[in-house]
């Protein structure tokens, strides 16, 4: 009886492309996750043979885990440089006016926007002529440096909802600049530096293209699969990126939701 | 099918017939009737909440009715989409194309139905110099002022020559000054083009000043249709006589005849039993004044205070019984203490609760 | 309110930072494409050469254009997968917009090398795509021309490139109001005309933005060739890979490499000033 407005009614093609279109991005993830759990390994169709055993060769797998670690350890240590010089830059570029702001802006996103191999190889020239060596160390800085204007944007954001009277009353009140920054300022920006943090983290840890060039004998965990792919296909290396998958998964979702926690007005 | 209300049809532009609207589980609008005469300036007048703005965007095609059905020009309406409708609307923020200029915004209807294209730029060039905004015709939007918006929305809207111009609180974005002055240009122009306008507002000065019919909606209900004076003079009920212009309400029992209000009694037509009357400001008077009329009611009161208005005061009047009422005199310079008041008794007009 | 130390404190850091560890590095990579390698070492003769070779040498040129039609037919694909999906979730999702949204943004955290590899082991000529259409006999033989290909490389850049096309459309066509299109509606114009005339140029300024940077990253891509190319999809970021590695020329690399920057810049460049045409809030 009530007749459809063109405005509401749901077109039948867009919606069936649209499903076309999540299946496509889903798909390839799906098979990889279902060939972890395969007996005959990757490859066929259909799969049969229900088996745990790629994960449990998994677990003995020592020079993954090794290279676990080393992610990790990396990925410490680009979240401390990043959100460290990334806080300072967030700060500067809200309250200070310098000479050269515009092209330190344009500068610090130029790792995000360039493709990785630009950033890496430029990085290595720059560790080899100043006698750095290439090595864990090297990336971890690699990585920090790149990421600092993911910190940056996520702080400066936050910054833009910290209400510049707190400040001005702690001053008021007496205290230093320095107590003001970390008894007032800091403490507002919590989430942003969580959420930041969480970011920089798994990005790190995914990152291939800079690390590719200034890795050395340690192998960072996406450098130790890459490395056996060029060997040849396991289901193992299913299995673990079936738990890179999950592992990203769980931390993006915590990111989201510090980031929409944040976005509420607090009361 | 519907009966259609008892008025002649031939008349009618638009008939709204026991539209419901429900959205979850609220009801907005409740059974509505009414009839829109073409070429009248009708304004839906209510709160927020009241449906007003439901009932225009039902009419325009936003929203579908959960009830009911709308005709317009014995055809059925609800059942096209907004863009087969012969409508058109001039939104609350306007909502004008900010990708397009002044001349490509009116002239977007025009190309949307295929006009030929040597048709446009003079009606174009015409609804332009209707509103006045020739000289802004390769503008873009947001370099206009809140006002200039406007008429660019209304010409937009006029150019497409609509058989129904429905305008959805127009005005509320602008300033005093700037209200008044397009208040008067809205109503000139409706004169001038002939086209039935359909306004929603929450501002009774507003409706009262603009329209040839007030509908005053309530909680999704009618509450009254009538001309401002009917409706001023003779309100339906006590919302309606609270919502527009400002009242009295005096409450009490009618015996044989006799409505007694408290310290205020008065002969009235109503029947027996509880009553509720509107009296209006303006229709008290202080007892100074010559009153031989055999119908005039008279009460002593005190005056507990005074507000000056220029050309009349309003004074809040302490009865002996404790109710409290208003009344709007001529300037008097100051007055205290305890004084005499009258009125007409066909004044305290009856109202539903 | 801010003293002069507070503020040196706070903008000396990263600015040295950044140019100690950006600014010189770039700068350095640039140097390195003007000198000359002669017999095994860098020469620091300033000079066009390497650019003269790039442009020249039949065999860098061939893979050069090849990596323009890559990125060309990945942008293009991430654009015709991504943008219906956007207009979808964005004007006729309903209430599980939200829901959805955040389905299309998970599979841009997982690992790139996790997607690549799953590709690699669809595609194969023992992989689950031939395993599929075999056990449905669709085929009877494995296609091998699937794998190592450059419509491998396509097809993998665009299944890891749609969601990062998606996000800014998305972005764009939320922010128009929608009230526009209720006016669009109002003023007799059907769905197609509104599309076009009103959703689309509303919508250029996430279109470009999105382009860009599927165009941009795809050029610049060494890993996909390497997993799914084989030798007839090598790409010229694994020319330049391969001159800091084994073929050692480190100018010739770095002139690649500056060729490349440039072109992302000047795109980059050209998509700001467009955006800003676009732009009408």
């Amino acid at each position: 009886m009530t007749a459809t407005s063109a405005t509401s009614r749901r077109p039948i093609l867009l919606t069936i492309y649209s499903t076309l279109v999540f299946a496509f991005i889903y798909l390839p993830i799906l098979v990889l996750v279902v060939y972890s759990f395969n007996r005959d390994g990757v490859g066929g169709f259909p799969p049969r043979h229900f088996t745990f055993d790629w994960y449990r060769q998994l677990t003995a797998d020592s020079a993954i885990w090794n290279s676990v670690l080393n992610s990790l350890y990396v990925a410490a240590g680009a979240v401390v440089v990043s959100l460290t010089l990334g806080l300072l830059a967030a700060l500067a570029l809200d309250r200070a006016d310098f000479p050269g702001k515009a092209l330190f802006r344009r500068l610090v996103l130029l790792p995000l926007i360039l493709p990785g191999i630009i950033t890496g190889l430029s990085l290595l020239m720059f560790a080899v002529a100043a006698g750095f060596g290439r090595g864990l160390t090297a990336v971890f800085f690699g990585h920090g440096t790149a990421l600092i204007s993911v910190a940056t944007t996520e702080i400066f954001a936050g910054l833009q909802k910290v209400d510049r009277r707190q400040e001005e009353a702690s001053l008021d009140l007496g205290a230093t600049p320095w107590r003001t920054f970390w008894h007032v300022t800091l403490p507002n920006l919590r989430l942003s530096l969580i959420a930041a943090g969480l970011l920089i983290f798994t990005l790190s840890m995914d990152e291939i293209a800079v690390t590719f060039f200034l890795i050395g004998s340690d192998n960072t965990l996406p450098q130790e699969i890459w490395g056996r792919l060029r060997r040849g296909i396991t289901p193992e290396i299913n299995a673990i990126s079936t738990l890179i998958l999950v592992v990203s998964i769980l931390l993006i979702t915590i990111w989201y939701h510090l980031r929409t926690r944040s976005e509420k007005p607090s009361t | 099918m519907i009966p259609a209300a008892s008025t002649s049809l031939s008349a009618h532009l638009l008939d709204v017939r026991a539209v419901s609207k429900r959205f979850a589980e609220k009801e907005v609008l409740k059974t509505l009737s009414l009839n829109v005469v073409a070429g009248e300036f009708l304004t839906l007048l209510g709160e927020s909440g009241s449906g007003k703005t439901t009932l225009l965007r039902l009419i325009a095609g936003f929203e579908q009715p959960s009830a009911g059905e709308i005709w317009m020009n014995g055809e059925r309406l609800d059942t096209l989409p907004p863009y087969k409708r012969r409508v058109n609307t001039v939104f609350q923020q306007y909502a004008l194309f900010p990708h397009l200029n002044v001349r490509e915004n009116i002239a977007y209807g025009l190309r949307a139905n295929n006009t030929p294209k040597r048709e446009i730029a003079p009606r174009v060039e015409a609804a332009l110099a209707m509103v006045r905004m020739s000289e802004y015709s390769d503008a873009k939007p947001t370099k206009l002022s809140g006002g200039q918006q406007q008429r660019v929305a209304l010409a937009r809207a006029l150019v497409n020559r609509p058989q129904l111009l429905l305008l959805d609180e127009p005005l509320s974005a602008l300033d005093a000054n700037l209200r008044k002055e397009m208040q008067g240009e809205l109503k000139s122009l409706q004169r001038e083009v002939g086209i039935t306008f359909l306004f929603v507002t929450h501002d009774q000065e507003e409706a009262m000043a603009l329209s040839d019919r007030i509908a005053l909606l309530k909680d999704g209900g009618l509450e009254q249709v009538a001309s401002p004076r009917e409706i001023y003079a003779h309100p339906a009920t006590a919302y309606a006589a609270q919502f527009i212009g400002q009242t009295n309400l005096l409450r009490g029992i009618v015996r044989s005849g006799i409505a007694e209000c408290g310290a205020l009694r008065f002969p009235t037509n109503s029947s027996d039993g509880p009553g509720l009357f509107s009296l209006r400001p303006e229709r008290i008077f202080p007892a100074s004044e010559v009153s031989g009329d055999p119908d005039s009611v008279r009460f002593s009161a005190e005056i507990r205070q005074q507000f000056y208005g220029g050309s009349t005061e309003v004074l809040e009047l302490l009865c002996s019984d404790g109710q409290i009422v208003r009344a709007r005199i001529s300037a008097a310079g100051p007055l205290s203490g305890r004084q005499e008041f009258f009125f007409f008794a066909p004044d305290a007009i009856p109202v539903n609760r | 309110m801010y003293s002069r130390l507070y503020k040196l404190a706070v903008s000396l850091p990263p600015l040295f930072w950044v140019v100690l560890f950006l600014l010189v590095p770039y700068s350095l990579m640039f140097a390195h494409s003007f000198w000359v390698t002669q017999d095994g070492s860098i020469v620091h003769n300033w000079s066009l050469h390497q650019y003269f070779q790039l442009f020249t040498n039949p065999l860098y040129a061939t893979v050069l254009f090849r990596t323009l039609r890559i990125a060309a037919f990945v942008t293009l694909f991430s654009l015709l997968l991504g943008f219906p999906l956007a207009y979808f979730l964005s004007f006729h999702a309903g209430p599980r917009k939200e829901l959805l949204y955040q389905l299309v943004i998970v599979p841009l955290w997982v690992s790139y090398l996790v997607r690549g590899y799953a590709w690699k082991t669809i595609l194969g000529t023992d992989g689950v795509l031939n395993g599929a259409l075999e056990y449905l006999h669709i085929t009877h033989e494995p296609l091998s021309a699937l794998l190592y290909s450059p419509l491998a490389v396509v097809l993998m850049l665009t299944h890891i490139y749609t969601p990062f096309v998606f996000l800014p459309i998305y972005a764009s066509l939320e922010h128009i109001p929608r009230p526009l299109v209720e006016a669009s509606h109002d003023l007799g114009a059907n769905s197609r005309f509104t599309f076009f005339r009103v959703i689309l140029p509303l919508s250029m300024p996430g279109l470009l933005a999105g382009a860009t940077f599927a165009f941009v990253l795809t050029l610049g891509d060494f890993l996909a060739p390497i997993l799914v190319g084989g030798p007839s999809g090598t790409m010229i970021a694994n020319v330049v890979q391969s001159l800091f590695g084994a073929a050692y020329d480190w100018p010739l690399g770095a002139a690649i490499s500056v060729f490349i920057l440039f072109i992302t810049v000047g795109l980059l460049f050209c998509t700001e000033r467009l955006e800003k045409r676009w732009t009408f809030q």
